[in-house]
């Protein structure tokens, strides 16, 4: 295994960490309107990721200045071909942060509605688009000699694609309302672990019409493993979410992210961005890699950052360990 | 040509217009991040319930402006590839590195701990809780430095070889990370961040002072803790607007020897001068290559770029003339473009000593005892007479203008490292990486001039708004001034009590 193989893996690892952590606070920013009944549950509901979705939206972060470090031609490529759907996102993820941090500062309804409104489209949009453009890194995309994109925007919203996003949004979703019925109280608890069978059945439709999609199109034993685990893993969560247990139902459909961004990268493995218009001209480990000595300063840095990060963010959920519900907002 | 042109332009104002925006609030942020924690290790420390307002004020203001600073620095970390593929491409084995250390060293600390410190104040021990204030603090600071080595590589690439795919290769980390160029301009970010940070407590902590002075305040806590932040946010200012000018000096020194043509357009000397006079003032003529109005100070200008009074200082058409032998025609013409160089350099040191002077002012006139008659001096909870001598106060009208100026005082440092970024990313041009790539070979070569049009329209109609969405929030914040909160009646402990789980949060979204 050559270095830039360990960097595929690194860089696997990050998306998976951001679509475990910042899936389900997407799906928290869905719920507000899906779930919550009134102001108060809506700040329930908030406040389940409040001191923790600024720390999770660090894994793109980290995702994207990993990939410019590693794999510049794949940074590079990606988010200049793919630039309206990124556009986008980042408009999202800016008003996102802004809704969040300042919808309480005013007493003013009005103003908090807005920002209520904002927390629920700019988390349903990156919820979507981020698997509209995974779904077509993996399936392949025009891209040139010089190993630059060369389609449209248009050629983005192809049917495997936009199914890959209607994937991502209800798995968020999903993983989202799990994550409530694990950290509230009271009635909202009772009435997410009700939609969360919805939405699971809803979930495990198209993730079996996607896995399967996937698998024949560019799949290998290795990722049809990790599409049954998927499956099996959401059918796991479903059943555990049935059953009451709450924290393992939380694990489970952690499980089915984890996995089902396993299998994409499989499926993707050894390209980074393969091409739709000639295979000899699709991005690989190889050919959009850093030097070895960049990759093997890298990996210090990430053999050594990453799990100290994973202490101290762990240790955050600990702290704010405690379920929430309506009587524990203030009035403020 | 022109199309090419076009999407050079867009590109480049994209990124100014995102960065200079982005980096309104940057600096503001490492400085209060640092001064909060200053103000809560006193609390700590002490337990003064003036601490304790003052931590929860200026963390308050911090907060806004961190949202805002975080919020547009997403876009930082994903626009070199957006619109400058071909820049990431030729350069991300360098300064991708970087890059991603500031995502996991930096990013990760200061947004985990942001959140423990916001909602941690009734969960996390006293003390923990403070660490973590620190850590935000601490990861502003690596995060400057990790993105000012970044920056530093393109004003003066090192460590690095070009490979047989023409790109440029990493060979020394140490290098690209502790090379003179990062390490002064490291210190000039810091110090001028600090510069900013103390005149906006200055300015927000006279205005506070003035108000409750009217308004008959009688929590002496709330008083006290406006003095305390007045005072010091002079000290701050003072220190290090000193700082900020020494390390300037010595940025100025190393841009001389690395890219002469940044400090000759800064000067525009356009002819090599010995000794070379630094112009207060000056109007250039491109097309004739001088000066057609100068008023200067003889020598300086030397002494600034060598510390001497004598030496030859090389001008815009002879350094023009270097760097067409050297690099051909790699680029149509090797000037930044001039007046906004000059007037960029002027209005950096003009705006930034302006609030230095100020403060220095300030200083003085608030003092509490030192050559002072015993009774001029005022209490710990008392607005502080501004005396000019022992028993001298200044007249009402200066009076009155002494406290205006120190609220306006705040938005001078945000001017000047506005026009200190412009001044040292336009005087870089035509290199987007000096002597290795220009920015016109820079630009992404597959994005249309539409979609171009659309992220500069979008971004800068969002970012217009969301300017007046924050400021409006911090004028209200400001005004409001400190608030009754106490702080938590006992110590948490990490295990926490079970048995209240009625209670409510003691701060929730």
């Amino acid at each position: 295994m050559q270095l830039h193989d360990v960097w595929f893996v690194l860089i696997a690892v990050l998306w998976t960490g951001y679509f475990f952590l910042e899936g389900f606070d997407f799906g928290v920013g869905i719920l507000t309107k899906l779930l919550a009944r009134d102001e108060p549950e809506r700040r329930v509901l908030i406040n389940t990721i409040g001191p923790v979705w600024d720390g999770n939206e660090v894994w793109l972060l980290t995702a994207g200045g990993a990939t410019f470090a590693a794999f510049p031609a794949w940074y590079a490529t990606l988010f200049s071909g793919f630039y309206l759907p990124l556009l986008a996102i980042l408009v999202c993820l800016i008003v996102r942060v802004l809704a969040f941090e300042y919808r309480g500062k005013r007493s003013d309804p009005q103003w908090k509605r807005n920002w209520e409104h904002a927390i629920f489209w700019t988390s349903l949009l990156p919820a979507f688009l981020w698997g509209v453009a995974f779904a077509n890194i993996v399936h392949g995309v025009k891209i040139n000699a010089a190993g630059d994109y060369a389609g449209n925007v248009l050629d983005l919203l192809n049917p495997y694609a936009l199914l890959g996003g209607l994937v991502t949004l209800s798995l968020f979703t999903f993983h989202g309302t799990v994550f409530v019925a694990l950290k509230t109280l009271g009635d909202i608890r009772t009435r997410a672990r009700t939609l969360a069978r919805t939405l699971g059945l809803v979930t495990a439709v198209l993730a079996l019409a996607f896995l399967i999609w996937t698998q024949t199109s560019s799949g290998d034993g290795w990722s049809l493993a990790a599409a049954v685990i998927a499956v099996v893993a959401l059918l796991g969560a479903l059943a555990l979410n049935q059953l009451g247990r709450e924290g393992w139902a939380f694990i489970f459909s952690g499980l089915t992210i984890v996995a089902a961004v396993a299998m994409l990268f499989l499926a993707l493995f050894p390209d980074v961005m393969p091409s739709s218009l000639d295979p000899a001209w699709s991005l690989t480990v190889s050919n959009a890699s850093s030097s070895h000595y960049t990759l093997k300063v890298m990996t210090w840095v990430a053999g050594i950052m990453t799990p100290v990060v994973l202490v101290y963010q762990s240790w955050t959920y600990w702290v704010f360990r405690k379920r929430i519900g309506v009587r524990n907002i203030p009035a403020h | 040509v022109e199309l090419a042109l076009a999407h050079e332009t867009m590109a480049r104002w994209q990124f100014g217009i995102t960065t200079v925006y982005h980096f309104l609030f940057v600096p503001l942020t490492i400085s209060l991040a640092f001064l909060t924690a200053g103000l809560q290790t006193a609390w700590v420390r002490t337990g003064a319930a003036k601490y304790f307002k003052a931590t929860k004020f200026w963390g308050k203001l911090l907060l806004i402006n961190l949202a805002l600073g975080v919020a547009t620095g997403i876009v930082q970390e994903f626009q070199f590839g957006m619109n400058w593929s071909a820049y990431s491409k030729f350069v991300g084995d360098i300064f991708g590195a970087p890059l991603a250390m500031e995502a996991l060293l930096a990013f990760f600390f200061e947004s985990t701990f942001i959140g423990l410190w916001i909602f941690g104040w009734e969960r996390l021990p006293k003390k923990i809780h403070l660490g973590c204030i620190w850590m935000v603090a601490i990861g502003t600071a690596l995060s400057a430095y990790f993105i000012l080595a970044a920056n530093s590589w393109m004003q003066h690439p090192v460590g690095y070889t070009i490979g047989a795919n023409g790109r440029a290769q990493l060979t020394d980390i140490g290098k690209v990370l502790f090379q003179e160029t990062t390490l002064v301009v490291v210190f000039h970010t810091l110090t001028a961040a600090f510069l900013t940070g103390g005149a906006f407590m200055v300015g927000i902590a006279a205005y506070q002072l003035r108000r409750q002075h009217r308004s008959k305040e009688t929590d002496t806590a709330k008083i006290g803790s406006m003095r305390t932040s007045l005072r010091l946010g002079l000290v701050i200012t003072v220190i290090f607007g000193l700082g900020t000018a020494v390390s300037g000096d010595t940025l100025g020194k190393v841009m001389f020897r690395q890219q002469p043509m940044k400090m000759a357009a800064a000067e525009a000397l356009w002819d090599t001068q010995k000794p070379a006079p630094f112009s207060i003032f000056a109007y250039g003529n491109v097309n004739q290559g001088r000066n057609t109005i100068e008023l200067s100070i003889p020598g300086l200008l030397s002494f600034l770029a060598t510390s001497n009074f004598h030496d030859a200082v090389p001008g815009i058409n002879d350094v023009q003339a270097q760097e067409r032998a050297k690099y051909g025609d790699k680029a149509p013409s090797y000037e930044p473009n001039i007046p906004t160089a000059f007037w960029g350099f002027r209005w950096m040191i003009g705006f930034g000593m302006t609030s230095f002077a100020i403060a220095a002012a300030g200083l003085w006139l608030t003092r509490k005892r030192f050559w002072l008659a015993p009774e001029h001096r005022r209490g710990e909870t008392e607005l502080p007479l501004l005396m000019l001598t022992r028993n001298r106060e200044l007249g009402p009208f200066l009076n009155k203008w002494a406290w205006r100026l120190a609220i306006l005082t705040m938005g001078f440092p945000l001017i000047a490292n506005s026009w200190g970024w412009i001044f040292t990313e336009t005087g870089r041009q035509p290199w987007a990486v000096y002597g290795l790539m220009t920015t016109a070979d820079a630009v992404s070569p597959t994005v249309s001039i539409g979609e171009q049009i659309t992220s500069l329209t979008i971004f800068t109609l969002l970012y217009a708004l969301l300017a007046v969405i924050e400021i409006r929030l911090m004028v209200t914040y400001a005004k409001a001034g400190p608030t009754d909160e106490e702080p938590p009646s006992k110590d948490p402990t990490l295990r926490g009590p079970s048995g209240d789980a009625d209670q409510p949060l003691a701060f929730a979204y």
